[in-house]
């Protein structure tokens, strides 16, 4: 502390002062990194989204719509079944444009003692599907087999564990990496685990028969277009050809994501821009009154030699470190927030929600401090330009 | 270094009154020579600190130029003329001078420390034990008295060894001893080591410690009383 340099010392033995800084600075940080770690998130969370869902069209049954919003099925996990002929993915494929086609079963477990936990169970064809597969891929290495299922990151349930859906054991072999939608707490499998599991729910009174009795169904068939083909028109080839059967272009549903998150963007960086001027403002008077308040100890500088750049060097460096601690404390303090309560904030947004990867993260953080200890000394230039120019003796009669 | 003003002046602007501007010093030349001590007196409100504040090189003067030996003080820009003080003048002022955020060593050492330079540390601790405030080394501002903050001051000036040192009511918070004691201090400095002291007070005692003698009177310098 004897040899410290002046700026420090006088930030260290004037504590008060210093705290109230450090925190106004912290204010800042704390809304800067919250609010961009909340908009990336939301981004974040849109883009896997998009990744996820992989098709250009999703065919579901006519009365789907009626019976769940397919939207709050993919972003916030809510449960729900389906069913249409399964002969709909082949059918499919003769329409003109169509690359490929994956079908999917959905199957929701109940909340009883049946099933372990409440859940939506996805059947897939890992041979045709284009969707959910290399997703899976990433995570297991062996194939997909009989009475297997990869959860969801949210599932609460680790590989090798058992889970019970409609007295029916499945062995956890994977488990997804988070997506921040409501794809995150799905549980998948194959359509031969699939067909087992949709007979024990039969059983137990939960049909998935449709109005032709036929027991091959499915609930969803991704459709990829070819390159060249217009997804429109594709789209409309299929509503046309395809009878009780509703084609919904992946993008309208992202459309609406998508819309809803650049209202929240706008929100958070109109609340973020507010929050800064005003701490701006704030810091900038706080440092004139500060400097009005040290006007005789810069005085005595200046009477025993100091210039005015020294001073005016002094004052910038004192508010820089301010800056710096509070940008430290701020982001810590938002980091701890964000990432504690976000399940919290996905739940409350009702929009896909994913926190950027680590290094993304650190640059925001590294960004967001240094940012906040160039705003305070920015904040504290005018001030700092007044002491360069202060008259020691003006100053020490007016001070005495 | 002979110290040397040539026709110096200063007037401040007042909102009251006819005059828009006043003299608070007229126009007056003088030398402060090496080994003497240079005594001012005057009534309160004379000018007598704008004074001390023009020669020491704190506030330039309207009209006129102080001379350092060849050197145009306030021709020098601020961090020259800022340099030139640290390394050449040494002022106390009438006012409480402490920085609160150091100890009373620290503020003693700053001007050494403020351009790197090796800080007088020996004498620093002659000083203290000979004005009586050694134990206070690692005490805060503000827990000295007025006179212990005096003495502070004045020893910051003296290790600081300046050419000219300016002590503007050095004596002002002092008992009879300590007063003694500091006016022959300031004494020894100028006549021990030739430096000169300019001593601007309404202290009797200090008159018997002049070389030279000035009165202030509305802004003028009255004939030397004393050679």
């Amino acid at each position: 502390m004897k040899n410290a340099p002046l700026p420090l010392k006088n930030l260290i033995r004037k504590p008060g002062r210093t705290t109230a800084l450090v925190l106004l600075t912290a204010f800042l940080a704390l809304a800067v990194f919250g609010g961009s770690v909340i908009i990336l998130s939301l981004r974040t969370g849109l883009r896997s989204l998009e990744a996820r869902l992989g098709a250009d069209i999703i065919l579901v049954p006519s009365e789907a719509q009626s019976k769940i919003s397919f939207q709050n099925m993919f972003l916030q996990g809510t449960t729900g079944a389906f069913y249409m002929d399964a002969a709909v993915t082949d059918k499919a494929m003769g329409v003109p444009g169509v690359e490929k086609t994956a079908p999917q079963t959905f199957l929701a477990s109940l909340k009883a003692d049946c099933c372990s936990v409440k859940i939506q169970v996805i059947g897939i064809d890992p041979e045709k599907d284009f969707t959910v597969q290399p997703w899976i891929a990433r995570s297991l290495t062996g194939e997909l087999g009989d009475m297997d299922v990869v959860t969801g990151c949210r599932v609460e349930a680790g590989i090798g564990e058992i889970i019970r859906i409609y007295d029916q054991r499945c062995k956890v072999v994977a488990r997804l990496e988070p997506t921040g939608t409501g794809l995150d707490t799905a549980v998948y499998c194959n359509m031969g685990t699939m067909n087992t599991l949709l007979a024990a729910a039969e059983a137990k009174g939960v049909s998935h028969k449709i109005s032709s009795g036929d027991d091959s169904v499915v609930s969803a068939v991704y459709v990829k277009v070819k390159d060249g083909y217009d997804i429109d028109t594709v789209n409309s080839a299929l509503t046309g050809k395809l009878r009780k059967v509703t084609a919904v272009r992946t993008r309208s549903m992202i459309t609406g994501v998508s819309d809803s998150l650049a209202g929240i963007s706008r929100t958070v960086t109109t609340m973020v821009i507010v929050i800064w001027a005003l701490a701006l403002i704030i810091l900038m008077l706080a440092y004139i009154l500060i400097v009005r308040e040290r006007s005789r100890e810069f005085a005595v500088l200046r009477l025993i030699g100091a210039s005015g750049n020294m001073l005016g060097r002094m004052a910038l460096t004192e508010s820089a470190v301010c800056g710096l601690a509070g940008g430290l404390v701020g982001t810590g303090l938002a980091a701890i927030g964000v990432f504690s309560f976000s399940a919290l904030i996905e739940s409350s947004l009702g929009l896909p929600y994913l926190l950027p990867d680590p290094g993304t993260l650190l640059l925001l953080a590294a960004g967001t401090v240094i940012l906040s200890a160039a705003v305070s000394a920015l904040a504290s230039a005018f001030a700092a330009w007044r002491l360069s120019r202060v008259n020691p003796g003006t100053a020490l009669r007016e001070g005495n | 270094m002979l110290l040397r003003a040539d026709h110096i002046s200063k007037t401040f602007f007042r909102s009251t009154g006819s005059a828009n501007y006043f003299y608070a010093v007229s126009p007056l030349s003088m030398e402060i020579a090496p080994g003497t001590v240079t005594v001012l007196t005057g009534r309160s409100g004379s000018g007598k600190t704008t004074l001390l504040n023009m020669l020491s090189g704190i506030l330039e003067p309207t009209e006129g130029k102080v001379w350092a030996d060849d050197t145009d003080l306030y021709g020098l820009k601020d961090a020259a003329l800022s340099r030139f003080r640290n390394d050449r003048i040494g002022v106390v002022s009438q006012a409480r001078s402490a920085v609160d955020t150091l100890t009373v060593a620290e503020n003693i050492l700053l001007p050494a420390k403020l351009y790197g330079k090796t800080p007088p540390e020996e004498e620093t601790r002659y000083w203290m034990k000979a004005f009586e405030i050694a134990p206070l080394a690692d005490a805060m501002p503000k827990e000295l008295s007025g006179g212990e903050l005096r003495r502070m001051a004045i020893i910051r000036a003296l290790v600081q060894d300046p050419d000219v040192l300016f002590a503007d009511e050095p004596t002002g918070d002092l008992d009879d001893e300590n007063t003694k004691k500091v006016l022959s201090a300031l004494h020894a400095f100028a006549h021990e080591r030739n430096r000169a002291v300019f001593i601007v007070t309404h202290e009797n005692e200090a008159v018997k410690y002049a070389d030279r003698l000035f009165r202030m009177e509305k802004g003028q310098i009255m004939q030397p009383e004393s050679e």
